[in-house]
C-alpha cells in the first residue's frame, strides 16, 4: 500500500469521524436549546457554545492543515444539515419547537441575502426588514388569488423586493459610504410610515396572510400519516424553510467560490482599483443588491404565510438593525457566522423569556462592545486560500 | 385657502425648519471634524428632551414658580445632560474607532442610538408613553392684520434663528471655530500647526450636542410633548438635510433643513389623498435629490468623490 493511499484512507476516516461527531454535537445542542425550560441551563448551553467556538477556532488557526481539521471543515455543511433534518424529524409533532426552527431558518435565509450585500459587495442595506416586509405583503395580497400556486407567490415576493430595490439604486449607486447608508435608512423608515397610513394594505392593523399549500397539501392542518403518527402543521413549513435556507446557502457558497465572488470582494475592498482593472462597479453592486433583496423577499413571503398575520411594527427600522446585527455578530463575510448570529438573535430570546423584553437593548449593547473589542465579529471570515486542498 | 390658514402653515414650517437646522448643523460638524456619521445624535437629543422634562417635575415643589426661571433651569439641565452624553459617546465610542472601517463607526453609532432609545423606553418610568412637556412661554396671540400667531411660536423661531447665527459666528470668527475648520480641512496639517486634535473633536461634539439640546427644547416647547421615539425621525431628517445641502458645510445644512421643512409643508397642503403622506412625499423627493446631486446642493469644496 503506497503512502498516498494510506494517507487518503486516514483522511477519510478522520472526515467520517468529524461528520458523525459534528452532527451529534449540533443535534444535541439544538435539541437541548429547543426543549430545556430552565433558563439557567440555557445560559449554561450558551457558555458551552462560546467555549466550543473559541476552542475550535484556536485549533483551526493553529493547525489548519491537520487531517481532523480538514475533515471537519469539509464535512461541516453536511453535518449541520443532517443535524437540522434530524431535529425536524424528532420534533415532528412539537408545534413550538418546529415554529422556532422555521423562524430560525427563515432568518438564516434573510441574513444570507444581507450577507451577499454587506459581506461580499460591500453595499450597505439598512432596510433589510423593509424588503422582508415587501415579501410578506406580496404574499398577503397574492394568496388572495386562489389560482396562483404558492411557490409562485414566494418567487414573486422575491421579485417584488428586488424590483422595489431597483428603484432605490440610482441614489445608492451615485453615493458612497455615508450617503448610501442614509438612503437605505430613509427608505426603511419611509416604508413603515407608508404601511401605517396606507388603507389598502390594512394600515396599522396589519393584514391576514393565507397559509401555505403545496401540491394539494394544506399546511394549516396537522397531517395524519398513519394512526400513530401525526405531523404538526408546522412540519411542512419547516421542510420548505430548510429547502430555502439550504438553497440560499448553496447559492452563496457557489458565488463565493466563483469568479463572481472574487469580483465582489474586489469591489468591496477597493473601488478605485477594481474600476482600474475593468470591473464594472455599478453592475456588480446592482447584482448583489438585487439578488440579496430577492432572497430576503422570498424568505419574507414564507414568513408571512407562516405567521398568517403581519403588521407594520414587524418591519420597523429596529427590526432592520437586528437583521444587520445577525451578520455582524456572526462575523461579516463569513457565511457560517450567519447561522451563529441567527441562533443568538432569533432563538435565544425565545428561550430566555427573562431577556425577551430587553433583547433589542441587549443585542445593541453587545454589538457596541463587540465593535470595540473584537471588530470583526465572533467568527470572522478567514483569508481566501488559493492553493492546497479545500481552498476557497 | 385664506391668508390666516396659509400663515399658520408657514409658521409651523418655520419651526420645523429651525429644529431640523439645529440637528443638521450638528451632523455636519461631526462629519467635518471626524468624518463620522453619528446616528446617535437623534437619540442624544431625545435624552436631552427627557432630561429637561425630568428637571421640570420637581421645580414647582421646590417653590420655583416663575415660568421664566423654570425655563432657564430646564434649559440648563437639558443642555448639560445632552452635552455630557454627547461627550461620553464621542470619548468612549467614537474616538477609539479612529481609522476603523466606515461601516464599524456607522454601526456603533446606530447601535448606540438603539441602546439610548431602548434604555429610555425600558428604564424611564412609563417611558414608552409620550410625556407632556410643560408650556413655559406665554401663549397669547398677537394679530398682524388677519394673521393670528402665538407669541411663543414667534419667540421660538427667533431664538432658534439666533442660535444658528451665533453658531455660524462661532465657527467663522473665533479661534475655536478656526480650529474646527482647520481639522475639517486637513487633520494632519492642523495637528502640525499645533491644534489639539482630541480637544477640537470633543469640542465639536459638545457644540453639536448643545445644539441638539436646543432643538429638543424648541421641539418640546412647541409641541408640548416628548416621547422616546422622537430621536430616530429627527436624526434621519437632520441627516437628509445635511446631505442635501452638502455634508461638512454649515450653510448647506441650514439650506437642506429649510428645503425638507418646505417639502413637508407642500406635501401636507397639496397631496391628493391626505396630509399623512407628507413625510413619505418629503422623503421620496429627498431620495430623488440625492440621486441627482450626490454631493449636495452646495458641493464640498474639496471633493474626493468621482
Amino acid at each position: 500500500m503506497s503512502v498516498t493511499t494510506r494517507n487518503g484512507m486516514r483522511d477519510r476516516m478522520f472526515a467520517a469521524f468529524a461528520l458523525v461527531a459534528t452532527t451529534l454535537l449540533c443535534f444535541a445542542f439544538g435539541r437541548a436549546l429547543l426543549t430545556v425550560n430552565d433558563e439557567r441551563i440555557v445560559v449554561a448551553l450558551l457558555v458551552t457554545l462560546a467555549a466550543g467556538i473559541v476552542l475550535a477556532e484556536r485549533r483551526v488557526t493553529r493547525a489548519p492543515d491537520s487531517a481532523l481539521v480538514r475533515g471537519a471543515v469539509s464535512t461541516a455543511p453536511a453535518a449541520v444539515l443532517l443535524a437540522i433534518v434530524a431535529l425536524i424529524l424528532v420534533f415532528h409533532a412539537n408545534h413550538f419547537a418546529l415554529l422556532l426552527i422555521c423562524t430560525l431558518l427563515i432568518y438564516v435565509t434573510v441574513a444570507l441575502g444581507l450577507h451577499l450585500q454587506f459581506g461580499y459587495a460591500g453595499v450597505l442595506n439598512f432596510a433589510g426588514a423593509a424588503f422582508f416586509g415587501i415579501g410578506c405583503y406580496t404574499a398577503a395580497v397574492l394568496t388572495q388569488l386562489a389560482w396562483l400556486p404558492h411557490p409562485v407567490v414566494m418567487v414573486l415576493g422575491g421579485v417584488f423586493a428586488a424590483l422595489i430595490g431597483l428603484a432605490l439604486l440610482p441614489p445608492v449607486l451615485r453615493t458612497r459610504g455615508h450617503y448610501a447608508s442614509v438612503v437605505t435608512i430613509a427608505f426603511g423608515v419611509l416604508f413603515t410610515t407608508f404601511l401605517e397610513i396606507n388603507e389598502t394594505f390594512g394600515g396599522a392593523q396589519g393584514m391576514h396572510v393565507a397559509g401555505l399549500s403545496l401540491f394539494g397539501f394544506d399546511m394549516t392542518r396537522n397531517i395524519r400519516l398513519s394512526p400513530g403518527v401525526t405531523l404538526s402543521f408546522y412540519f411542512g413549513y419547516a421542510v420548505v424553510a430548510l429547502l430555502l435556507a439550504v438553497g440560499a446557502f448553496a447559492l452563496v457558497t457557489r458565488i463565493e467560490r466563483s469568479w463572481i465572488g472574487l469580483t465582489l470582494d474586489a469591489v468591496r475592498l477597493d473601488e478605485t482599483r477594481s474600476a482600474c482593472f475593468g470591473i464594472d462597479l455599478a453592475r456588480w453592486k446592482i447584482f448583489a443588491f438585487c439578488l440579496g433583496n430577492f432572497i430576503i423577499g422570498v424568505a419574507g413571503a414564507l414568513f408571512g404565510m407562516l405567521m398568517s398575520f403581519i403588521a407594520p411594527p414587524n418591519f420597523s427600522f429596529s427590526a432592520s438593525l437586528m437583521l444587520v446585527a445577525i451578520i455582524i455578530l456572526g462575523g461579516i463575510g463569513n457565511r457560517w457566522g450567519v447561522l451563529l448570529g441567527a441562533t443568538l438573535i432569533v432563538l435565544v430570546p425565545e428561550r430566555l423569556q427573562t431577556i425577551q423584553e430587553y433583547r433589542v437593548l441587549l443585542f445593541a449593547a453587545l454589538i457596541v462592545g463587540l465593535l470595540l473589542i473584537r471588530p470583526n465579529g465572533l467568527a470572522p471570515r478567514r483569508m481566501r486560500r488559493y492553493f492546497g486542498e479545500g481552498s476557497a | 385657502m385664506d391668508i390666516a390658514f396659509v400663515s399658520q402653515i408657514v409658521v409651523s414650517g418655520l419651526i420645523l425648519a429651525v429644529i431640523y437646522a439645529l440637528v443638521a448643523v450638528g451632523f455636519t460638524l461631526f462629519v467635518g471634524v471626524f468624518n463620522v456619521l453619528n446616528f446617535s445624535h437623534g437619540d442624544v437629543l431625545m435624552f436631552g428632551a427627557f432630561a429637561g422634562f425630568t428637571a421640570f417635575l420637581p421645580l414647582a415643589g421646590l417653590g420655583v414658580t416663575s415660568p421664566f426661571l423654570q425655563l432657564v433651569l430646564v434649559t440648563i439641565a437639558s443642555v448639560t445632560c445632552t452635552i455630557a452624553l454627547g461627550l461620553i459617546v464621542a470619548r468612549f465610542f467614537i474616538l477609539p474607532l479612529k481609522g476603523a472601517p466606515l461601516l464599524n463607526t456607522l454601526l456603533i453609532t446606530l447601535m448606540l442610538a438603539t441602546v439610548i432609545r431602548e434604555g429610555v423606553r425600558l428604564f424611564y418610568p412609563r417611558g414608552s408613553n409620550p410625556k407632556s412637556f410643560p408650556a413655559l412661554l406665554p401663549t397669547d396671540f398677537v394679530s398682524i392684520g388677519a394673521i393670528n400667531v402665538r407669541v411663543d411660536t414667534i419667540m421660538l423661531i427667533f431664538a432658534g434663528l439666533a442660535i444658528i447665527v451665533a453658531t455660524g459666528a462661532l465657527i467663522e470668527r473665533t479661534r475655536f471655530g478656526l480650529a474646527i475648520r482647520a481639522v475639517a480641512q486637513d487633520e494632519e496639517t492642523a495637528r502640525c500647526m499645533g491644534v489639539n486634535y482630541r480637544l477640537v473633536v470633543l469640542g465639536a461634539f459638545a457644540l453639536g450636542s448643545g445644539l441638539a439640546a436646543c432643538a429638543a427644547m424648541i421641539n418640546g416647547l412647541y409641541y408640548n410633548e416628548v416621547n422616546y421615539s422622537m430621536g430616530l425621525m429627527l436624526a434621519i431628517i437632520g441627516f437628509c438635510s445635511a446631505i442635501i445641502g452638502g455634508l461638512g458645510n454649515i450653510a448647506g445644512a441650514i439650506l437642506g433643513a429649510f428645503i425638507f421643512a418646505g417639502l413637508q409643508i407642500v406635501g401636507s397642503l397639496f397631496m391628493p389623498f391626505s396630509s399623512a403622506y407628507s413625510d413619505v412625499f418629503a422623503f421620496a423627493v429627498i431620495l430623488v435629490l440625492i440621486a441627482l446631486k450626490p454631493t449636495g446642493l452646495i458641493g464640498e469644496r474639496v471633493s474626493e468623490r468621482v
